[in-house]
């Protein structure tokens, strides 16, 4: 029976396979629930920084920090763009770098020039093809991403700011609405967008120590820091819970496949059987 | 007796939230103590102690540096959880510019595993069609 033991090995295939996807299901399940954790936990350092932020647009300080005040015409903006390491999470990445390219061709047909930070390996190598120019990179964040890891490539945006190459920076990254619901967010994080603040109308500045620039640069370089690391948890958080639903649906699909192949299965042995009691039968009336 | 509110935040958690007499926090220029209607001010911080003193008694906790906030009700502390030095961070700099020097020129080498893997999945789909196509006629 050789159709039989060909669809034996494709049900065990399916199956190994589905025991596979249902295994990453359920780790992706609970790294989510620990992205969650610490996406909540990064929330009141990037809330409570806002705040300042906020505060501090209404100060009526002598000195205009550069990440504050937008400068002349757009030429070049700075993107930096998160993703994860690990492919097999459905179409987060993908759907993240598909409204990019869009936003990157509008500010290509205006002529602005583009430059890239990439976050883990999917943007890297999804953006070195795309030839744009790549500044800085960076890989292998792990489960638990820290502040250290992300110094060196936010310092690669700012110098070039500072030095008036980029007039713009911007993040994209996935941001979590729900465990089913991710949302592609590209928004500017440098210069910063003021937002109003009522009861701060009065005349009042801070008290700068040691001194505006120092204190002011201290201070907004977290902001930009803060604001790129809950774009990473977020994304983690988005990664996880993306990866847990299409593994489901992957384990789903093997499940009806190998239904599907069993009752094909059934039915030709059923067949074979048929076949040979006729064959009997006929061959003892022959006789 | 007024009371202002203190925050401790940090980019991994909440430290502490609540109300207190007074904060005594390591300003890089000198420790400062903070007390209900402080003007607004902003500095950073060094490496030490913040103190928060509450009705119940003084809560002590260490930052490694960071940006405190002052206005007259509240007083915002940002502790740092990274180690920061000029020359450290730019080592780091240079770091993730190569990596991007890098994967810039790796793109050939990469791009050859996915042609190569497309060929081979074509090839795979063209054998499988052929192998149907045997067992139909048989």
């Amino acid at each position: 029976m050789a159709v039989g033991k060909e669809i034996r090995t494709q049900i065990s295939s399916i199956q190994n396979t589905q025991k596979i996807t249902s295994a990453m299901e359920m780790v992706a399940a609970s790294k989510m629930k620990k992205a969650q954790d610490r996406m909540r936990a990064s929330r009141p350092y990037s809330e409570k920084i806002l705040k300042v932020i906020g505060h501090l647009t209404h100060a009526h300080s002598e000195f205009k920090h550069p990440y504050m005040t937008a400068s002349g015409d757009l030429k070049r903006i700075g993107v930096i763009i998160i993703s994860s390491d690990r492919g097999l999470c459905g179409g987060l990445n993908n759907n993240l770098f598909r409204s990019l390219l869009k936003d990157i061709t509008v500010w290509q047909s205006d002529s602005i020039e583009i430059e890239l930070c990439t976050i883990g390996k999917k943007a890297t190598s999804f953006f070195k093809n795309t030839g744009l120019n790549i500044t800085s990179v960076l890989t292998d964040l792990g489960d638990t991403p820290h502040f250290d890891d992300l110094l060196g490539v936010i310092k690669v945006m700012l110098d070039r700011y500072d030095a008036g190459e980029l007039n713009q920076i911007m993040i994209a990254y996935n941001m979590f609405a729900n465990t089913m619901t991710q949302v592609p967010t590209v928004k500017q994080i440098v210069p910063m967008e003021i937002t109003e603040i009522e009861g701060m109308d009065h005349y009042w500045d801070y008290i700068y120590e040691p001194d505006a620039e120092d204190a002011l640069t201290a201070l907004l370089v977290r902001y930009i820091e803060a604001l790129v690391y809950q774009g990473i948890v977020e994304n983690m958080a988005c990664e996880q819970s993306s990866r847990m639903i299409a593994m489901k649906s992957a384990t789903d699909n093997a499940g009806d496949m190998v239904k599907e192949l069993r009752l094909i299965y059934n039915k030709a042995r059923q067949a074979a059987i048929t076949q040979e009691i006729s064959e009997i039968v006929g061959g003892a009336a022959a006789v | 007796m007024s009371v202002i509110h203190v925050d401790i935040v940090s980019a991994t958690e909440e430290i502490y939230s609540g109300d207190a007499n007074c904060v005594f926090a390591p300003a890089t220029m000198g420790e400062i103590g903070v007390y209900p209607q402080h003007v607004p001010l902003i500095s950073t911080l060094k490496p030490g102690e913040v103190r928060v003193e509450t009705e119940n008694g003084v809560e002590s906790i260490y930052v490694s540096g960071g940006i405190v906030e002052v206005q007259p009700h509240t007083v915002t502390i940002f502790s740092d959880t990274a180690i920061r030095a000029n020359d450290l961070d730019e080592a780091k700099a240079i770091e993730a510019k190569q990596r991007a020097e890098e994967a810039m020129s790796n793109a050939q080498s990469d791009q050859e595993v996915s042609t190569t893997q497309a060929a081979l999945a074509e090839s795979m789909a063209q054998l499988q069609m052929i192998s149907k196509m045997r067992g139909k006629k048989r």
